[in-house]
């Protein structure tokens, strides 16, 4: 759980964050979204002591951080940044090690972690661990630099707009990872993006940032449906923030089950912007959904539309 | 291969074997009446020479690679060893005062051969490039203790002065060693306090650039009084060889002179680096002192050999003036030659001087190679 209380942040006289107070919750995936310069980074960098707060404070399980030893508080939080920051004297396997060797884990127990965490995230080429990072693609450097920071189990991660460079294909298996990851180890995990579909498919809330303020906390959805004025609405993207919502929900809410229909299927637990794009390829309005490999019912172009059924 | 590439591959070869050939002109041995006289210059063997130029020219330009820096490599060894044998043969039957120098022509050739030997040698693997170099000196060492350059007039000159020489090479390697772990002790943890302190680790940096400016012949005589003056404070001192002349007074002003390198390449080092990498270093909870030892100091290794390396060829080049103050070393036998008017004793501290600076050169760019390597 991290709590900030009443920070601020003030750089010669511009003030980056100002009286800012938030709760992120425990196993929470929570997503700070801003335009640049919105201090999100600045929030964020408060958690780990990289920044000190000139007024207010922050709370890790209830804990002042600032009482804490910074270094024994950072080896207790993961860390990834947008330009991964990888150590290029050190092999991959080194890299993620980095924590635990801070820690002073045993090697076998090292050994065996720098497996598991190269396979969670899918490094599973043969010999990886042993190679330099500058012979790695830039995808897989930042699943290195991922795996460095979950690598001595973390209870927090920070993450600052770690996918922010990288193609769009990269970007969303790397993002598929963490959700699974995070669900499966409960970490609690602040990600910072300027990305708003980024924001709305990874986060279980969304915290939108301008000039320092936090304007609106909530859902995804809540995001969407219920801004909190015209800046919020701007920012989500005003009419495509319909769209945005598609995006989020599951075509299991518009099933009509039993049905049948002609066509190509679409899995249940596709989003129903999958569908509404497998419906304009095939040139059809409704199509059967699956589940299992089994048809359970079918979707409507009809459904999209109306948010009422 | 394009022409363009052709040209800039055998122009080197080209150029260097005209040189050669063109110093065919020039004296290659002085005969003189004895050490302090100048010689009457004499060409023994200029055709065999042009003829051998024109072999390594030939060898050079060919596809074959080794064959090129082998034909180099004897060019290298074969000069020394030619000049040794016209002298051995001018000698006979001349006084014994009688000295054989070698002239503008063998040093113009010589120099041109081992000139061209690194440029042959230049794209191979710096094991190789050491071997061939270790090589050469090899033959050339073991040509000179099996007698083969003795009546050369440096090698008389070596002889005559054996035991001062072998003295004044231990002094001078004693004075640089000194002078480099003392500049090392001084400017590495200045040079990390200086990389945090920007502002202030500019005006240091200032500082010692300003030192750099004053000519090391005016530093030393300035630090006599100084020295002297402590010397007499403190008598302990002055006993143990503590004074205005001498190894104090040399090593302080080498370290002065030192330091302005191993500082600057020291706040070098610790910037390669990269930025994201100490950022990230520091999120995950490394201390200063791990963000320097585990991340800094690997990466920054091969920048401050490369740096300490300038340094150690600096200060043999300077240990040479120290011997002005008293600090001996191999630049008394430069000046005491020049005082005398005796060239070959000139001679003999120059070139132990160069082979000094030319080994710590290569000890340096060995260890540079290793780090990198290994970074």
């Amino acid at each position: 759980m991290i709590v900030f209380e009443g920070v601020g942040k003030h750089f010669a006289d511009r003030t980056v964050i100002d009286a800012l107070d938030l709760r992120v919750e425990d196993g929470e995936f929570f997503v700070l979204v801003g335009p640049s310069g919105s201090g999100k980074s600045t929030l964020l960098r408060m958690v780990n002591r990289l920044v000190t707060p000139d007024s207010g404070r922050v709370l890790v399980d209830g804990d002042d951080i600032a009482m804490m030893d910074v270094e024994q508080l950072r080896r207790g939080i993961g860390y990834a940044i947008q330009s991964v920051g990888l150590f290029p004297h050190r092999t991959v396997a080194e890299n993620i090690a980095t924590v635990p060797r801070l820690l002073g884990w045993s090697k076998q127990g090292i050994a065996s972690r720098v497996g598991e965490l190269l396979h969670l995230l899918k490094l599973d080429e043969p010999g990886i661990g042993d190679r330099y990072p500058r012979t790695l693609s830039g995808g897989q450097q930042q699943r290195v630099g991922v795996a460095r920071a979950l690598a001595a189990r973390p209870r927090i991660v920070l993450m600052d707009e770690p996918f922010g460079a990288l193609d769009p294909l990269t970007r969303e298996s790397l993002q598929a990872s963490l959700r699974t990851i995070q669900r499966e180890t409960a970490t609690t995990i602040l990600f910072v993006t300027h990305d708003m579909d980024e924001a709305f498919g990874l986060g279980d809330r969304v915290g939108l940032m301008l000039d320092g303020h936090l304007v609106q906390v909530g859902t995804p959805l809540q995001l969407i449906r219920e801004p909190a004025d015209d800046r919020v609405r701007e920012f989500v993207g005003g009419s495509r923030a319909h769209l945005r919502a598609l995006a989020i929900r599951p075509v299991r809410e518009r099933l009509r089950h039993g049905e049948t229909a002609e066509g190509e299927a679409v899995d249940i637990a596709a989003s129903l912007q999958e569908a509404l794009g497998a419906m304009l390829a095939q040139g059809r309005d409704r199509l059967p959904v699956t589940e299992g490999g089994h048809v359970v019912g079918s979707i409507a172009l009809v459904d999209l539309v109306d948010g009422k059924r | 291969m394009t022409d363009s590439a052709r040209i800039a591959r055998f122009l080197p070869v080209v150029i260097l074997c005209a040189i050669g050939i063109a110093a065919a002109g020039l004296p290659f041995l002085h005969v003189a009446p004895n050490r302090l006289l100048s010689g009457v210059p004499q060409n023994p063997d200029s055709i065999a020479l042009v003829v051998a130029w024109l072999l390594v020219a030939v060898a050079g330009c060919s596809r074959f690679r080794w064959l090129a820096t082998a034909c180099t490599a004897a060019m290298v060894i074969t000069l020394p060893w030619l000049a040794g044998h016209d002298a051995t043969q001018l000698l006979e039957g001349a006084s014994s005062t009688t000295r054989i120098q070698t002239g503008a022509g063998f040093w113009t050739m010589w120099l041109a051969a081992l000139l061209l030997l690194l440029d042959r040698v230049r794209g191979l693997r710096i094991a190789w490039q050491a071997g061939i170099w270790a090589g050469v000196a090899f033959v050339l060492v073991l040509g000179g203790m099996a007698g083969a350059f003795d009546n050369v007039a440096v090698m008389r000159e070596y002889h005559a002065q054996r035991g001062a020489f072998l003295d004044a090479l231990q002094t001078h390697l004693v004075l640089s060693l000194i002078t480099l772990a003392l500049a090392l002790a001084l400017g590495l943890p200045l040079g990390v306090w200086a990389w945090r302190a920007k502002r202030a680790g500019g005006m240091l940096l200032g500082v010692f650039s300003f030192f750099q400016t004053v000519p090391s012949l005016a530093l030393f005589a300035l630090l006599i009084g100084p020295f002297a003056w402590l010397a007499r404070q403190w008598p302990a001192l002055a006993s143990l060889g503590f004074g205005g002349t001498g190894a104090a007074p040399a090593v302080f002003a080498l370290v002065l002179y030192a330091l302005l390198p191993v500082l600057r390449y020291t706040v070098t080092g610790l910037d390669a680096a990269p930025v994201d990498a100490r950022e990230a270093a520091r999120g995950l909870g490394m201390s200063r002192w791990q963000l320097l030892t585990r991340v800094q100091v690997p990466l920054g290794l091969p920048v401050l050999l490369a740096g300490l390396r300038i340094v150690a060829v600096q200060t043999v080049g300077l240990a040479a003036v120290a011997s002005l103050i008293g600090a001996g070393g191999l630049g008394r036998f430069v000046f005491l030659g020049i005082g005398q008017g005796a060239t070959d004793m000139v001679l003999l501290g120059t070139l132990a001087i160069i082979a000094l600076a030319l080994a710590m050169d290569l000890l340096f760019q060995g260890l540079h190679a290793l780090a990198e390597s290994r970074s």
